[in-house]
């Protein structure tokens, strides 16, 4: 009897208490607002400020496929967008809305079927969607490659892209990991191999001819290394033991980066490639120079 | 007698078992002072070895206890310790992403602070001049991801609460097997000594990053291989525990106490037990096939053809991508592993301070079981990337697709719950409203990363570390927060101090969002993870300063967990007395004194209700404890 009475105070005490909190917690809040906001202000703005000012976002899409991986991309921010607004925003109005008042009694429900159908079936429906769009695209980038033009192997290895290219005759030497000496024969080209005669082999030196459709064979010599342009919205490891295969079909001439966005090693950060993009006249060019100087 | 009601008084209990595990935990972790002083290294390690066992006989009663109140305060001493290590790990990460090129300009605080860092470690700076090793740095971030995952946020949730809720919240007096509970915390310290010995070694300690990706994990040498041995003894220890609390929770629940009346938490911890049960063996097998590849030369991931520095290497028949689907058959439930029980807390505080009953128990139970039998099918959303035949990564991508379901139907409960509700904006309440909003973001931002092709350009960028800090910190950590500010008054009969509480959470969350949420733009610009230094590719010229800003903001985060260790500790000792039910909730642990005694409950109690009877209408009071008939 005098239990109730007493665990009635108690609870008229602890929301004078809470009520004192809540206030507490939206000057605290404001106050921190405000704060970031001087800090942001009057710090320098050499500490964090790019220079010159640019906006840090997608590199260009420079491939056949890059559109449709960025158009994806951007439907998702803006599904995701709309969902992360209405439910923080949700959140907010529910907080200030239903917050501990004196007299405020909360409703006593344990739930809504409808309300559970109808957010579990509009998600589903948006998620089926988003799942067709995926595996639209996933099949035009990663399904079976169009017929190339140009074929060529990358090999990785601790810390390099090595670049092997066919020649004339359009075929690729045979390599052998017995035969690899890391000065002279990094992939292990058997000389021997008659198709071998003519082939062109760089390191993190890739020319690629703009508007052709040009096949990589991707493999590694030692761990996993991942072969990633960011232009072309690609990546795709190097796995010893696997050939993996990709196509890209280049639409911008230019001069980009390879990236190896796998953990290898001590030198992982600075295993960057070059990948130049140029017209097929000045490719076959920069091909004949090369092999001229590889003699 | 007087003596006598001290020595059985529970608070002044739980306060000396921290004492003694705080002692025992200093002098574990001494021989880490080798690091100052290496020519010293045996001196400390004999000395500290001996001390340590005089303490451990002297503080015996208070270290080897069964009770599991005990073993869950141990987990959580011992857990928020490596959380601090881990975190610690995080800011020198935050230091070199800030200022890779600071030798270039070698002035300011952010250079002297490199210089600061070569006297305490000189081995992570073997070229002196402030500059940090390429290698230290890859340890840096392996051993913040491992500390972090094994020995702060699976212990943390599974070992802390799993310990402490169980028993006391289906009414038992302690687990099923209480000795298997304490075998299953004292695997903890030595799987820490195993995984950190590293760092005294030649080699350094594990640098393939937590995901130990081979081939490169078995060329690292005897750092790695004790990283190896070290998660597979955690692993032991997490079975063991695994199996205490499906027993516990099928067999001892007090009468009256169906299934369907069990407490959010209780299910979440039970699901989760089952996924710990199927998933840390294979994890097991896993390390074992990984343990023989990097000693004892077998090719069970290790194919014909390497060569590595020039050398042929041996190995023939090996599967490099067998270890990605076994380790990620494990971690990826092991992800859900790390947020389901946080999600079961977030749904036991909402009601509780919402004053209303949680939204849709019984469908947050069945996401709850869906989202763990997913969990098991979408592994290899982590190798879109890898090189596996594209056609499984379409049945990856649809799996992937199909589980953020369950998590948007638990979210959207935790909403219903709000409405219409009495909002208490308490610091546990806080804490736990935080964690649906951060979880929401990193649960979106997972539906790019299930997008296979999106997840060809970001997979293995920022993006992908934005995302999962804001699942494993945004969700997990602030679940944990949650947690540990809501039991805190029935853990130590102490309550905390409400306004540091309040003002930790806001530095939290801000310093948070400030540190993470740039990672997402980082990762749309292309910024690779796992980095050492980015500034020399022409992508990333102009993320230098946004690195800078993040990395002041991570410093400021982590000062900010000072508040909490100075509320935690010194309310511990001198905090107002808690009531047993100071928040007025109706599950069966606060129907017992806080802390509770030995056994839990002096007389057995039935349960009549669900858990979460809060306003029921014509009652005076606004809640319905789960024994008390209406």
């Amino acid at each position: 009897m005098f239990s109730g009475l007493k665990t009635q105070d108690a609870r008229l005490e602890t929301e004078g208490r809470n009520i004192r909190h809540e206030s507490c917690v939206l000057s605290l809040g404001s106050l921190f607002c405000v704060t970031a906001l001087l800090v942001w202000l009057i710090a320098p703005r050499s500490v964090w400020a790019a220079e010159p000012p640019v906006r840090i976002w997608l590199p260009e899409g420079i491939t056949t496929t890059s559109p449709a991986i960025d158009h994806l991309f951007y439907l998702i921010l803006w599904i995701t967008g709309g969902v992360f607004f209405l439910v923080q925003a949700t959140l907010l109005i529910f907080l200030v809305r239903y917050r501990q008042r004196p007299g405020r009694v909360a409703a006593y429900t344990h739930g809504s079927s409808l309300a559970e159908i109808i957010w579990t079936v509009i998600p589903a429906i948006i998620l089926v969607f988003l799942a067709f769009r995926s595996q639209h695209v996933w099949s035009s980038v990663r399904g079976t490659p169009p017929p190339e033009d140009l074929r060529i192997e990358v090999t990785a290895q601790q810390f390099a892209w090595n670049i092997h290219y066919p020649g004339p005759d359009q075929l690729l030497g045979r390599t052998d990991p017995t035969l690899v000496d890391e000065a002279t024969n990094p992939i292990g080209l058997d000389h021997q191999d008659p198709h071998a005669a003519d082939d062109l082999v760089t390191v993190n030196q890739l020319h690629l001819p703009v508007d052709k459709i040009v096949l990589i064979n991707l493999r590694s010599k030692d761990v996993i290394h991942s072969f990633f342009v960011p232009q072309f919205r690609m990546k795709l490891d190097a796995v010893p033991g696997l050939t993996g295969h990709l196509w890209v079909k280049a639409t911008k001439s230019g001069a980009y980066e390879i990236v190896c966005a796998e953990l290898c090693g001590l030198g992982h950060y600075r295993m960057r490639g070059f990948l130049v993009v140029e017209p097929d006249a000045a490719f076959q060019a920069w091909w004949t120079q090369m092999v001229k100087e590889q003699g | 007698m007087d003596a006598h009601a001290h020595a059985s008084d529970p608070a002044r209990q739980m306060r000396a078992v921290v004492g003694s595990q705080l002692i025992f935990l200093t002098l574990f972790l001494l021989p880490l002072l080798g690091l100052l002083f290496p020519a010293h290294l045996s001196k400390i390690v004999i000395g500290d070895g001996l001390l340590l066992g005089i303490v451990a006989v002297l503080l015996r009663t208070r270290l080897f206890s069964t009770d599991h109140k005990v073993i869950g305060v141990q987990f959580l001493i011992t857990s928020l310790v490596m959380l601090f290590i881990g975190g610690s790990l995080a800011m020198l990460i935050r230091l070199q992403l800030g200022w890779p090129q600071h030798v270039k300009y070698a002035q300011g605080w952010p250079h002297q602070a490199f210089l600061v860092l070569e006297k305490i470690l000189p081995g992570g700076f073997p070229s002196g001049g402030g500059i940090m090793d390429a290698g230290f740095y890859n340890m840096l971030f392996t051993m913040h991801g491992s500390i972090m995952i094994f020995f702060a946020i699976i212990p943390l949730l599974v070992g802390v609460f799993g310990n402490y809720l169980i028993p006391l919240k289906i009414g038992a007096g302690d687990m099923a097997f209480p000795k298997l509970n304490a075998i299953s915390y004292w695997l903890m310290p030595p799987a820490i000594a195993i995984v950190c010995a590293g760092f005294f070694m030649q080699s350094g300690a594990a640098a393939a990053g937590w995901t130990a990706y081979a081939p490169l994990s078995t060329t690292l040498g005897p750092g790695q291989v004790c990283w190896i041995v070290g998660v597979i003894v955690l692993g032991v220890s997490s079975i063991m525990g695994a199996v205490n609390y499906l027993t516990t929770i099928i067999n001892l629940r007090a009468p009256g106490m169906s299934f369907f009346r069990l407490p959010l938490a209780i299910w979440a911890l039970f699901i989760t037990a089952v996924m710990v049960l199927l998933a840390t063996p294979v994890l097991a097998s896993a390390l074992i096939l990984l343990l023989l590849d990097t000693t004892l030369h077998t090719s069970f991931f290790l194919p014909a053809g390497m060569v590595i520095d020039g050398v042929a290497q041996a190995h023939s028949g090996g599967q490099v991508l067998l270890w990605q689907h076994l380790f990620w058959f494990y971690s990826h439930p092991a992800v859900y592993i790390m947020i389901l029980p946080a999600m079961g807390i977030a749904s036991e505080i909402l009601p509780v301070f919402a004053r209303k009953p949680l939204f849709g128990y019984r469908s947050m139970v069945y996401a709850i079981m869906g989202i763990a039998g997913l969990g098991f099918l979408v592994w290899a959303h982590h190798m879109f990337a890898s090189g596996m035949n594209p056609t499984l990564g379409t049945s990856f991508m649809a799996s992937t697709m199909v589980i953020a379901l369950p998590s948007a139907i638990k979210t959207f409960n935790w909403l219903g719950t709000l409405w219409r509700g009495s909002i208490r904006l308490t610091t546990p309440m806080l804490h736990a409203l935080a964690f649906v909003s951060m979880f929401v973001i990193g649960g979106l931002t997972g539906i790019f990363a299930a997008a296979s092709p999106v997840d060809l350009y970001l997979h293995d960028t920022y993006f992908i570390v934005g995302h999962l800090h804001y699942v494993l910190f945004g969700g997990s950590l602030f679940g944990i927060f949650a947690g540990i500010t809501f039991w805190f008054p029935k853990m130590f009969g102490r309550m905390l101090n409400e306004t540091l509480g309040k003002i930790h959470w806001a530095l939290t969350l801000i310093f948070f969002n400030a540190v993470m949420f740039p990672m997402f733009i980082l990762g749309i610009a292309g910024m690779p993870r796992r980095i050492y230094d980015y500034t020399s590719y022409a992508h990333l010229a102009h993320v230098g300063g946004l690195n800078r800003m993040m990395s002041l903001a991570a410093f400021c985060l982590g000062a900010a967990q000072f508040i909490f260790i100075v509320n935690f500790f010194w309310n511990l000792c001198f905090g107002k007395k808690a009531e047993d039910n100071p928040w007025q909730a109706n599950t069966l642990e606060w129907a017992t004194t806080s802390p509770p005694p030995h056994g839990n409950f002096p007389t057995p109690l039935t349960v009549y209700h669900g858990p979460y009877e809060y306003s029921v209408p014509g009652r005076t009071d606004d809640w319905l404890p789960q024994h008390m008939k209406a």
